[in-house]
């Protein structure tokens, strides 16, 4: 069994590798620095490419060009410099370009800290680029998640010609856990990928062009509309989630990434004391697992969702959304790097929940 | 009968079929030199037999269109970007000639940053650089290579030095820097430059085709409509304000110097030995936890505390336990202490972050102080007594003590501090040592000192 104790931000490098990505473009930025490093050490060992780029501007957009080549590549920051890649992450959503963005998340706004915040949310699951696209971002809660989702994220991309997000945070990037590998047959994968529209700078791909310019306004929506019948497509198969203890459940939390994991525990305990409560955890952020939590909603005539996350409250409005008014929906946070004891968390819940 | 004397260079397409109209003329104004850059390059490509190779990036400007034109692989990207993406290009296809297409605003005022540092890695890359000193697509803007005075939409009395700056020099700049194999300024405005253009543009792919490295060519062009000029006015104007400026020369001609560099890939047998991802087997049922453990270890920076808890997380791991290891992280990492946490338990951790342990391994004073409260009553609390003067001062938690540096420093490696810790612990939960000692045996990095840390185990085993 390929099993080993590792970070996740390495098992997400490994993964990767195990996933036939040779190519990896970025710029240093703490808390995702480590990504890079284990990237610089491992990648031209599988003869592939590691490359420090002058900007998270350049870094993105090598991973374009990369990508219209029709390899396996990814780049990987954090709040900052994910600001700075929009630009590019816009054009490669246009230009309909497969590739996996990590961001690890750190506090902001500004050059804020580098301690574990989940402020990016709106950044990244609402599209922080120009234009009319969506992204799939996936939300590792474990150091497996980090192995399965950087694979996933490479599958989903190439499937949908989109990028894609890993979207995590310095606990989750810096936790060590069993981490189990798959199994897979790799000779030098990122070759074998053959797309009738990659440049490969050859004869038979000569007429090939990658673009996201589309002059007549008509040609455009066209252009458009086909982006919106992709992302409906991946709303309809793509769309994941986990539930803990959701089964008869009076209440329900909704938390990602670190969140899940704190909230898990502080479930058990609440339990323990005979409150019915359970855990929502979506897995993409988009989609947004909208009908799943509305049906648990109505179904289990919850009354009360909390919303648990490290931001001003920002997935909160994707789960008002999905709940439409069907239970009280109230928001329970830290900001700036701060992650509540658990005994803080119980304590909120309880508050919340005292008054019904 | 019919023969054709004059035809379009093979390295156009036939017809500009990704044009919306007009897909038999280009979208270039009279008199501009895109349309003769265009057509020198398109000869060069089927000349030297690099068509099929060829991936041209087109920037955003007048030569955004690029693409409608070449028969080449074609990528369109954002502005300023074309030699990020053509990095790439050139890094994911060892076979591709990338010609970075770019004018003056994209290259020279956007682009800047990743015009320097594709030169400056000597990305194997030929570059284009239409300098015609004004913004063309936008509609006549300042561009950083507009004259002194000149008269443009945003600099309506003239570009003045003091506040907007002087025209900025590529070529020069390009040229200072150590990898670019060749670098050369011409001009297209009449037949004799033309005729140099032709011959640079061949050159530098050349270069690139003979895998020496970075060419830069930089093409002084005629803009008439933004100029607001005739064409063979603006042809003068090339010549009597620009070229006095921008002199034609070659800057940089390091050809016969280089030697050909062709990237070269590593290929491995066993992809998981290169990443160091072991075939471990597990070992099932004879870990058998009580409870489930959540352990946090403190001490002193350097008491190895943090590889303790991973030996104790990796002991949980291949004993088919669910763990988790997560260092000392936030305000509390502080004053030179270390500490971790660990879980092990049963089935899937929830927290990784431990903050009502039921195990504490505190390494010295400090750390008991801080933490002894909070370990759930019933817990146990393993006190390294040789640093620790004090007993631990609740009721309601069970206690070891263990003279652990001492015992580590009376066999001879004060290091094993933290192994004589937690093989108490393990000892403590009536855990075979073997798993231990194995587990030392796969972290230790100095094994010179296995033989020691073993005897050291044993001896905490063997001791009442």
């Amino acid at each position: 069994m390929r099993k080993t104790l590792i970070k996740g931000n390495e098992a997400v490098v490994k993964s990767a590798i195990l996933a036939g990505c040779r190519y990896y473009f970025g710029y240093p930025i703490t808390p995702a620095s480590e990504i890079a490093h284990t990237a610089a050490k491992y990648f031209p060992l599988v003869g592939g490419t590691f490359l420090q780029a002058e900007s998270e501007i350049s870094a993105i957009n090598m991973v374009y060009g990369a990508s219209a080549c029709g390899v396996r590549v990814m780049t990987a920051s954090s709040g900052p410099g994910i600001s700075l890649k929009q630009e590019g992450v816009s054009y490669i959503a246009g230009a309909e370009l497969p590739c996996l963005i990590v961001d690890v998340m750190r506090a902001g706004p500004g050059l804020g800290n580098i301690w574990a915040e989940q402020g990016d949310y709106n950044q990244v699951v609402k599209g922080g680029g120009h234009g009319n696209y969506r992204v799939p971002v996936l939300a590792p809660a474990s150091a497996q998640d980090m192995c399965d989702y950087t694979a996933l994220g490479f599958d989903i991309a190439d499937r949908y010609r989109t990028p894609v997000y890993l979207f995590t945070d310095a606990y989750i990037g810096q936790m060590i856990e069993p981490v189990v590998f798959p199994e897979v047959d790799v000779v030098n994968k990122s070759q074998d990928k053959k797309y009738d529209w990659q440049i490969r700078a050859t004869r038979e791909t000569r007429s090939n062009c990658i673009t996201s310019i589309v002059m007549s306004p008509e040609g455009m929506e066209e252009l458009n509309l086909r982006l919106q019948e992709k992302y409906k497509k991946i709303s309809e198969n793509e769309t994941r989630y986990e539930t803990y203890r959701c089964e008869d459940a009076d209440y329900l939390i909704v938390a990602y990434g670190i969140c899940s994991r704190l909230a898990r525990t502080c479930i058990d305990r609440l339990q323990e004391r005979g409150i019915k409560i359970g855990l929502v955890r979506p897995i993409t952020l988009w989609p947004f697992p909208s009908q799943a939590l509305k049906d648990l909603v109505s179904n289990n005539n919850i009354c009360h969702t909390l919303v648990f996350e490290l931001s001003n409250g920002q997935m909160i409005d994707d789960v008002r959304l999905s709940v439409e008014s069907r239970c009280k929906v109230s928001l329970i946070n830290r900001m700036g790097g701060v992650v509540p004891k658990e005994s803080w968390i119980i304590q909120s819940i309880l508050s919340k929940i005292s008054k019904e | 009968m019919e023969e054709m004397i004059l035809s379009k260079s093979k390295g156009f397409y036939d017809t500009y079929f990704r044009k919306d109209s007009n897909q038999f003329t280009t979208h270039y104004c009279p008199g501009c030199g895109h349309g003769k850059i265009h057509k020198l390059i398109a000869e060069a490509l089927v000349d030297l037999g690099i068509q099929d190779r060829t991936v041209m990036i087109s920037p955003v400007g007048c030569s955004v269109f690029a693409y409608y034109y070449f028969d080449c692989g074609n990528i369109q990207v954002a502005h300023g970007r074309a030699p990020a993406a053509g990095t790439g290009v050139t890094r994911a296809l060892d076979d591709s000639l990338v010609i970075s297409y770019q004018g003056d605003g994209d290259l020279a005022a956007i682009g800047t940053a990743e015009i320097i540092h594709a030169a400056n890695r000597g990305e194997k890359m030929t570059v284009i650089f239409v300098n015609n000193a004004i913004y063309g697509m936008t509609g006549g803007q300042m561009a950083p290579t507009s004259l002194e005075g000149q008269v443009t939409l945003t600099t309506p009395y003239g570009r003045n030095p003091l506040t907007e700056g002087y025209p900025i020099r590529m070529s020069e700049i390009i040229s200072t820097l150590t990898a670019p194999v060749y670098v050369e300024r011409v001009a297209v405005h009449n037949y004799k430059n033309i005729m140099k253009t032709r011959q640079a543009i061949r050159k530098a792919l050349q270069v690139q085709k003979d895998g020496l490295g970075f060419s830069f060519i930089e093409i002084i062009s005629p803009c008439p409509t933004s100029l607001r000029l005739a064409p063979t006015d603006c042809e003068s104007w090339v010549e009597e304000k620009m070229i006095p400026y921008y002199p034609l020369k070659v800057f940089k001609d390091e050809i016969s110097t280089r030697t050909p560099h062709f990237p070269e890939h590593k290929t491995f047998t066993d992809i998981y030995e290169v990443i160091g991802i072991d075939d471990i087997k597990e070992d099932t049922g004879s870990f058998n936890l009580k409870e489930d453990q959540k352990i946090r270890i403190s001490g002193f920076g350097g008491q190895g505390v943090l590889s303790s808890g991973l030996m104790l997380a990796g002991i949980g791991m291949k004993q088919n336990k669910f763990t988790s290891w997560l260092p000392s992280y936030g305000p509390e990492m502080r004053g030179g202490t270390a500490n971790c946490h660990v879980n092990i338990c049963s089935s899937k951790v929830g927290s990784p972050v431990i903050d009502s342990p039921n195990v504490l391994i505190a390494m010295n004073i400090a750390s008991l102080d801080e933490f002894e409260d909070i370990v759930v009553p019933g817990g146990t609390i393993f006190v390294n007594s040789s640093l620790i003067d004090r007993k631990v001062r609740r009721d309601d938690v069970n206690t070891v003590y263990i003279p652990a540096t001492q015992i580590a420093e009376s066999m001879g490696l004060l290091a094993a501090t933290n192994i004589v810790m937690i093989a108490s612990y393990l000892k403590h939960l009536s855990i075979n040592k073997q798993m231990l000692i194995n587990e030392v045996k796969s972290s230790l990095k100095k094994k010179n000192l296995l033989d020691k840390n073993i005897e050291i185990i044993n001896k905490v085993y063997s001791s009442n």
